[in-house]
């Protein structure tokens, strides 16, 4: 086979191999996942019960992703969960803001649930939420439910 | 005692037979790493002689566009078909986009590709290694002072490596419109859910990323094994032929066993 040819055919390969990657890094993969983009910062929240919430839910706003949780852990005194969220720098949050879990349909997947407040002081980097109300927990709800039914 | 002595030498023999596979395997693995060093070791010097590499990239690359663009054409719509059945008794169809390229990102596109390269370059490279060293060219090459390593194994290697990504990453695009073919025009899937519900649950550096450096790796370990059986063939033809056989074999197994590994490792 001539050489040049053969330049030809590995010089097309090349390309689409090339074109394949950058098709599936920017057409397919998204880069919304808030830990690349470096205009973050962190905010805190405390739960009684943070239901099935994982790490990497996003945090929305009016149906909005604008951010992501990066940590959960459990505070050893008052055994509330605390979980950590990179918001976007965008975005400020009232120092009254609350925030809620809810859960994307009926079974679904559970998100963080932000809502700003009145107050004219923004929370800053490290900030905590102090109004949240946690997930709900089914087996509670039909508890109460049930109690409710037998009690009439 | 006559008789006693021959039973003990009988049972040393047979403790000796099941040993032996263990001691040949160990033996290899020393071999291919020396192998391997030695590539490295004229890494540099290849890459001067860009003729021969592109030559090697035509044959493993350009030759397996067809067979991993179709397979990947089918598994994606095998995917899609399944996955579609599958996610309608839980009334989720929707999710469909990401099933589909999440499967193909993370494991069926790195892992196929290295099989079928296996089969398709693979088992040549080793053909051709080892009829070079049935007709004694490589002797040939050792008498006039030119290294075969240097001249035949590393651009082979080399143009092996380079061809793998791009082909997983081939892959890995015929299959995700393979499933979008079977999804979205086949079984009225709406086109918008699935690229968005694609696109929301593929995260680069998680999914796009660790894919390709698992295809690299696959790469490094299908390429290592072809040139090795190839160099270790026994000069006849019974020889060349099981060393291909062996290829494909070893490949197959070690491939998927080191996806096993590297999951657990980066997922």
């Amino acid at each position: 086979m001539k050489r040049i040819l053969m330049d030809f055919w590995v010089g097309v390969f090349v390309l689409i191999g090339i074109t394949c990657i950058s098709i599936l890094s920017f057409k397919i993969a998204s880069k919304s996942n808030l830990g690349i983009n470096k205009h973050v910062y962190s905010l805190h929240a405390r739960f009684n019960n943070i239901g099935s919430l994982k790490l990497n839910a996003p945090v929305k706003v009016s149906g909005l992703t604008i951010g992501r949780v990066t940590n959960i852990e459990l505070d050893p005194k008052t055994y509330e969960a605390i979980v950590t969220m990179q918001i976007d720098d965008s975005y400020k949050f009232s120092t009254d803001s609350s925030a809620q879990i809810l859960t994307i349909g009926l079974l679904g997947e559970q998100y963080v649930g932000l809502q700003s407040g009145a107050d004219s002081n923004y929370l800053g980097d490290g900030g905590q939420i102090t109004i949240t109300s946690s997930a709900l927990v089914l087996e509670n709800l039909i508890g109460k439910f049930l109690t409710n039914v037998t009690n009439k | 005692m006559i008789k006693e002595n021959y039973i003990v030498k009988n049972i040393f023999i047979i403790i000796g037979k099941i040993g032996s596979p263990f001691t040949e395997f160990i033996l290899s693995l020393g071999n291919i790493t020396r192998l391997f060093i030695n590539i490295l070791g004229s890494l540099l010097y290849t890459f001067k002689k860009i003729p021969l590499i592109i030559k090697e990239l035509y044959f493993s690359g350009v030759r397996s566009i067809i067979i991993i663009s179709v397979s990947g054409l089918f598994v994606g719509m095998v995917l899609g078909l399944q996955g579609y059945n599958t996610l309608q008794r839980f009334g989720s169809v929707s999710m469909l986009g990401s099933l589909v390229a999440i499967s193909l990102l993370r494991e069926l596109g790195p892992v196929l590709t290295a099989i079928l390269f296996a089969s398709r370059a693979g088992s040549g490279m080793t053909a051709e290694i080892g009829l070079m060293k049935a007709t004694e060219q490589l002797e040939a090459m050792n008498v006039m002072a030119i290294d075969p390593v240097k001249y035949v194994i590393t651009p082979k290697f080399l143009g092996g490596i380079i061809s793998v990504p791009l082909l997983a990453a081939l892959f890995n695009i015929c299959g995700i419109y393979g499933g979008y073919f079977v999804g979205v025009i086949l079984l009225n899937m709406d086109s918008g859910t699935f690229w968005s519900q694609m696109h929301d649950s593929i995260i680069f550096h998680e999914d796009v990323f660790n894919g390709i450096i698992k295809s690299f790796i696959f790469g490094i370990t299908v390429n290592l094994i072809s040139v090795y059986q190839g160099f270790v063939a026994k000069p006849t033809a019974e020889g060349v032929s099981s060393a291909t056989t062996k290829t494909v074999v070893n490949s197959a197994l070690s491939v998927l066993a080191l996806d096993y590994v590297l999951t657990a490792l980066m997922f």
